[in-house]
């Protein structure tokens, strides 16, 4: 099998975080619709919303921060909220899950407006917690804490002044968020705290990056490109950016500038793509994708879960980060010979926009799909997702790669099964949009390519590029991730 | 089914057939196709 040329960037490091927030869930898009017309939402969703404990044990969590692998997730019993894990710890190889106490905190520390303000006691028990984070904690660097307010403040905001209170789940008052501007609809207090709430994952995914072994400096960071959810802007201009910048100030990279990636889910393929580009080039030695997670598409599925009589899984943020970099003779390479692309004229003939994602860049390369150990996709969590009626998106679409390999000849109709369960996966991360696209199973491949027995990757987003009535078309771009040639073959 | 004369909406999902596809195939059979959409699930 072909190894990459050298010369390609490659991966150093990854990480990967969840924060368990379930006062937030009410907050999310489909509960803020949904739940409308009922008096307390906070009450009428509390039976469902689940404690860190439980979210830090659900298997699914355990393989997104790396703890357990896919291929132990597709042997545990089913369903995943019924079998915990037993003694799960909330950090992991490739980052962790935090606790609300502390994400409170850390989304405070993101706003430089003073728009987000805690309940004074909240405020002095976050501080507390966050200050002692080991990666986050006051020795990091990070803005402080800022000291709460007095409830009767909060109200006053909330009744006269047009913020949104954050309530935990027993309906006490957390805090407030203050529009950013009385006239502009994209800074009210709700859009602020979606963008925070994706600043704060993202600053969280990358203080992880930073404190890896022999990662690179803080101050050598010198270009970042968030492919997150938010589009954060003013009236004049909605989209304006740029989260990338915001989070590179916040954990300290004083040398990096950055910029902001859109393609819906597709967003993060797109910029690793252009971070190998800018490395390869030689315009920067080192550079970091990252992207925080969507407070819109918490409880998402909710309904679905409500009605099955099971928790809301969705009540998790993501964030992940990937420092791409020179070709160390060691780290994974990323091969921009081999970029598969959902071009324009691609259409939306099912068949030639898998040909242009899959076989086509393989076959440039004088590869086949089956010489792809594992392929990443969508990774939605089927838990999350089947209640609602929406499927088992991974599942569906490695049906679908595996039918590819079917129409090339590659394998008989028989063994599409077993493609599926050798080159696949099952789904396990949240439905937290852009990060859910591929980026969740980035630690696992490192971590093969490098220590373990993997030689090929390939990773896959689309994005739906039709959600905002620009253009009928979706999106796709591949990437093929495969072991440095420096490196010794498989263990 | 004759779809000859007819008038269609198209209703497609990214991850399947999406609904520009589905609208080719309903106008190559001669229907009129009024509204092409196409779904996202995640």
């Amino acid at each position: 099998m072909a190894l990459a040329p050298t010369g390609m960037p490659v991966i150093r490091a990854v990480s990967l975080v969840l924060a368990h927030v379930p006062s937030l869930v009410r907050l999310g898009s489909k509960p803020l619709r949904a739940l409308r017309e009922v008096d307390r939402p906070i009450e009428y969703l509390r039976p469902h919303l689940r404690d860190f404990a439980a979210a830090c044990a659900y298997a699914p969590n355990q393989v997104f921060i790396g703890n357990l692998g896919v291929d132990d997730l597709a042997g545990r019993p089913t369903p995943w909220h019924r079998h915990p894990i037993a003694g799960a710890s909330r950090f992991g190889p490739d980052g962790e899950i935090m606790p609300e106490e502390e994400f409170l905190g850390l989304l405070a520390t993101c706003d430089g407006f003073d728009l987000l303000a805690l309940e004074r006691d909240v405020a002095e028990r976050t501080r507390t917690a966050l200050d002692a984070h080991p990666v986050v904690g006051r020795a990091s660097g990070r803005p402080a804490v800022p000291a709460g307010v007095t409830a009767a403040v909060l109200r006053e905001r909330i009744e006269r002044h047009g913020a949104v209170p954050l309530l935990d789940v027993d309906g006490g008052l957390l805090g407030a968020a203050l529009p950013g501007h009385e006239e502009d609809d994209t800074l009210t207090g709700q859009v602020l705290l979606e963008n925070l709430a994706c600043k704060a994952t993202a600053a969280l995914a990358l203080r992880h990056l930073l404190a890896r072994p022999r990662a690179v400096a803080a101050a050598d960071v010198r270009y970042v490109i968030n492919c997150g959810e938010e589009a954060v802007g003013d009236r004049y201009q909605r989209g304006g950016g740029n989260v990338a910048k915001a989070v590179a100030e916040w954990a300290g990279c004083a040398r990096a500038t950055g910029s902001d990636v859109k393609a819906f889910c597709c967003g993060p393929m797109h910029a690793l793509m252009l971070a190998g580009a800018l490395v390869r080039s030689g315009l920067d030695d080192d550079v970091v994708v990252l992207a925080g997670g969507s407070l819109a598409k918490l409880g998402m599925k909710f309904l679905g879960h409500l009605k099955h009589g099971m928790p809301i899984v969705e009540d998790v943020l993501a964030g992940f980060a990937a420092h791409v970099a020179r070709d160390d003779g060691a780290s994974p390479v990323l091969r921009l010979d081999a970029i598969g692309r959902h071009e324009v004229g691609t259409g939306s003939s099912p068949l030639a926009i898998v040909k242009g994602l899959y076989s086509e860049p393989l076959a440039r390369v004088g590869l086949t799909l089956l010489d792809v150990d594992r392929f990443a996709i969508e990774l939605h969590n089927p838990e999350a997702t089947e209640p609602a009626g929406s499927g088992n998106v991974p599942l569906n679409g490695y049906r679908t790669l595996a039918g590819l390999a079917v129409v090339e000849k590659l394998i008989g109709r028989e063994a599409i099964d077993a493609f599926v369960r050798a080159r696949g996966m099952p789904g396990f991360s949240p439905t937290q949009g852009h990060v859910a696209s591929a980026m969740p199973y980035l630690g696992h491949a490192f971590r093969g390519l490098t220590e373990g027995t993997l030689t090929r990757t390939m990773f896959t987003g689309k994005g739906s590029l039709f959600l905002g009535r620009m253009t009928q078309l979706s999106d796709g771009v591949s990437l093929v991730l495969e072991r440095n040639p420096g490196r010794a073959g498989p263990a | 089914m004759e779809l000859r004369g007819k008038k269609v909406i198209a209703l497609g999902e990214r991850d399947g057939v999406p609904g520009p596809a589905v609208a080719e195939c309903a106008r190559r059979a001669g229907a009129e196709v009024v509204l092409t959409l196409t779904a996202c699930y995640v």
